[in-house]
């Protein structure tokens, strides 16, 4: 299949290039990252881990959440997302991918990462993380070319099928519990120790990942003759509404816990976060900026006349996007750090090569995501717009 | 075979890129390493023997210091009785390095010949060269 | 015979993955150092099954106190002087009261004179249960099991700072870049690091196996006690068991074995 690849219109190479021209641009950065050292990066020793971090946390969100359109089709037999959950898998390999390589950008011995597997250590989430990361990868890209592949000889998937499909349901809420396990379980980091982190990890990425998923789903109708279905991209337009709502139900009541127990170490990351601690605020205009797109995506999501409205979906879940990716995708890491465990500030912003090198990663994970839905679009308008079976 | 002709250009190229360092390197002579063993210290040697036989040396030396760092870093064990019962401290650069003083005739001299680079020096210190 | 291009790939992938899994399981099975040699501990090395430093806040009075400690572990250790705080290594160095146990006594201001303007040496609490070796995923930091010495295995070190995100007490220091130009005078009976790999106090591993004391302990003058918690004659347990003592952030479940004598 990987053929259809190959074959494309103007517009698609010249996208493709685009990507390649970024991809290299974060190569060169990362060469320069590997010669002199994660020195040209923002972080320092206070705080220690930054952007590649937080894109690491946000994208395994993004990846996790491909189960909410498979678990409807596969177990509940919703046949609306038939046409839309390899889209969700493609996107889970895809994101997990970017995950792998924002872990590897950040190692200070990239070419020792093979330790984690020659001193395989238990006690260490991460080893969990590196377990979980992989066979998500293996599942859906196991799941999403095999059914792909039966679509397009117009034979439904074989039966084993299934098995891997269940499997791969109950992993995607694993692989995000685990990356939160990183965070919540560390003594002293009072703004990540925090019962609820798991879940407020899902429920954010249930509303980011679907987000995503409607963007991209509206792309691919305008660009191809592959239609995802208005039904299929309604009823994600529900699931984003709920989960962004539990979203904003679990962030309250961080705020809550920490404000009404007034325990100093536990409001200081988020008077820091949302309003500055002695003098030192350079997040708080981002993290503001996350709360008013959140406000508006509810607004657009909740009243069902809106949402309903197909663009204002679209600007709903741009705004569900992009909300939460300064929450978790820079806030979430950073709040964890400031203050530090002298209750001293040390502030945190990234570099120009970071950020590079983060885009870099960002493009290799949007050209893989770019070539497997070519290809999962060209079996599509191969097969014709019949309806398909499983 | 389809696309024929594409293949055989494809492994003409191949073949192209993996011989061209030995095209490169065709009648030039490399200059055979001599690790030096006249330093002052193993002058003074009334017995001029490394902790182990020099052919054990030789072959071993890596997989050796790879034990030492492990028994002294991990285990706390410092101190090598080696098979003709005399006893070392492990240590690359108090052991080892005083004895074989120059990094630059001794390591450096195989090590460069046979283009390896290992990272012992990116933290271990070496002596100072030209005594 | 003909052979389909399917089958030719796959053959071609098998026989690769059986080539590369025999060498590795080949270079197993090769002899690892000679039979006759083997490894024993100096019989100079300190006994102790936990060592730990008390240290007597009173016996430091002029900064020359502590600049004298300090200097002892950083010169020896070729700890280098980046000079930038964001990049800044330290093995052992000093904060103020509130900083140092901002638990303890947060935000009192009537704390005796004494103690708010006192700088307190900090350093690696080799702790108990120390959380840097639980979060570590390569065992690069472990905790010696003969006297519960917190250890860094620079070798092994990935640069993956999870350990830094885990310690409570900010202990550790990560190499951003090549540390060696920032190394004002070479120890070279002592190996410095490299990028991209976390370090810490170490508590002078490599003097308690010659029968020496940490390197701070000797250069305070009597002023930090090091010894061993689980020998109840030893002086450190004389000492904690006679006057007052407290830890850092001891609420964590740590167990610090770094003690700072307050009171007489």
């Amino acid at each position: 299949m990987l053929e259809t690849a190959l074959k494309g219109s103007r517009t698609y190479w010249i996208w493709i290039l685009f990507l390649l021209t970024i991809i290299g641009i974060g190569l060169i950065f990362y060469i320069k990252q590997f010669i002199v050292g994660l020195g040209i990066t923002g972080m320092s020793r206070d705080v220690s881990w930054g952007f590649y971090i937080s894109q690491f946390t946000f994208l395994v969100g993004i990846a996790a959440s491909g189960v909410m359109v498979v678990l409807p089709y596969y177990l509940h037999n919703y046949k609306a997302f038939g046409r839309i959950t390899i889209l969700g898998e493609f996107l889970a390999i895809a994101a997990v991918l970017m995950c792998m390589l924002f872990i590897f950008v950040d190692l200070g011995q990239p070419l020792r990462v093979l330790n984690v597997i020659l001193h395989p250590t238990p006690n260490s989430v991460m080893f969990y993380d590196m377990i979980v990361l992989s066979g998500y990868l293996f599942l859906n890209a196991l799941v999403g070319w095999t059914a792909l592949s039966s679509e397009r000889k117009g034979v439904p998937p074989p039966k084993w099928l299934k098995i891997f499909v269940i499997i791969s349901i109950v992993w995607a809420p694993s692989i995000h519990t685990v990356t939160a396990f990183l965070y919540q379980g560390l003594p002293g980091k009072h703004f990540w120790m925090t019962a609820i982190m798991a879940a407020r990890f899902l429920a954010s990425a249930f509303s980011s990942g679907p987000a995503l998923l409607i963007i991209l789903a509206l792309i691919i109708r305008k660009f191809t003759k592959f239609d995802p279905g208005k039904e299929a991209i309604q009823a994600l337009g529900k699931i984003v509404t709920y989960f962004m709502i539990t979203n904003v139900f679990f962030l309250g009541l961080e705020f809550f816990t920490a404000f009404y127990s007034a325990i100093p170490a536990h409001t200081h990351p988020f008077v820091y976060l949302y309003a500055g601690l002695e003098g030192y605020n350079k997040l708080v205009p981002l993290m503001w900026l996350s709360n008013i797109l959140a406000i508006i995506s509810l607004v657009l999501l909740v009243i069902p006349q809106l949402r309903r409205n197909e663009m204002l979906l679209a600007i709903a879940s741009v705004c569900v996007f992009f909300s939460l990716w300064i929450d978790k995708g820079f806030g979430l890491i950073v709040g964890g750090f400031v203050p530090n465990s002298f209750e001293k500030i040390t502030e945190y912003w990234p570099t120009i090569p970071e950020v590079l090198i983060a885009l870099g990663v960002w493009s290799i994970g949007f050209l893989v995501l770019t070539i497997l839905y070519k290809i999962a679009v060209s079996v599509r308008e191969e097969v014709g717009s019949i309806d398909i079976h499983h | 075979m389809y696309d024929g002709g594409k293949i055989i250009i494809g492994l003409i190229i191949f073949i192209g890129i993996s011989i061209f360092p030995f095209i490169l390197t065709m009648g030039k002579a490399v200059a055979k390493p001599e690790p030096k063993l006249d330093t002052p210290e193993i002058q003074k040697m009334v017995e001029k023997k490394c902790v182990e036989s020099k052919m054990y040396m030789k072959t071993e030396h890596m997989v050796m210091l790879n034990d030492w760092r492990d028994a002294v870093v991990r285990d706390g064990l410092r101190l090598y009785k080696a098979t003709d019962g005399k006893l070392y401290d492990m240590s690359l650069q108090n052991t080892c390095m005083k004895c074989h003083s120059s990094k630059k005739n001794f390591c450096d001299q195989c090590h460069n010949y046979v283009a390896v680079k290992p990272y012992c020096w990116d933290c271990h210190i070496a002596p100072q060269e030209g005594t | 015979m003909s052979i389909r291009r399917r089958d030719f790939l796959k053959i071609a992938g098998v026989s690769a993955i059986a080539g590369i899994g025999g060498v590795s399981a080949l270079s197993l099975l090769k002899i690892k150092g000679s039979e006759a040699s083997s490894y024993i501990e100096d019989p100079k090395t300190l006994k102790g099954k936990r060592w730990a430093i008390a240290i007597d806040i009173q016996k430091f009075q002029t900064p020359e106190d502590y600049a004298r400690v300090i200097n002892a572990c950083h010169s020896i250790h070729n700890v280098p002087d980046i000079g930038n705080p964001k990049e800044e290594i330290k093995w052992i160095w000093t904060e103020s009261y509130e900083h140092s146990f901002p638990s303890q006594d947060y935000g009192n201001p009537y704390i005796q004179d004494h103690l708010k303007k006192k700088p307190f040496l900090v350093l690696c609490n080799h702790c108990d249960n120390p959380p840097c070796v639980r979060v570590c995923p390569t065992k690069a930091t472990f905790k010696r099991k003969s006297d519960g010495i917190v250890m860094m295995d620079m070798h092994r070190c990935i640069g993956c700072r999870f350990c830094m995100a885990g310690c409570p007490y900010g202990a550790r220091s990560f190499n951003w870049r090549d540390p060696r130009p920032y190394i004002k005078k070479i120890n070279p009976e002592f190996p410095a690091r490299m990028k991209g790999v976390v370090e810490k106090c170490t508590f002078c591993y490599q003097r308690i196996a010659v029968g020496l004391q940490p390197a701070c302990v000797e250069a305070s003058k009597g002023a930090m006690i090091f010894g061993d918690l689980a020998d109840p004659n030893s002086e450190i347990r004389r000492v904690l068991s006679s006057r007052y003592t407290i830890r850092r952030k001891p609420e964590l479940g740590t167990n610090p074995s770094i003690f700072y004598i307050i009171g007489g």
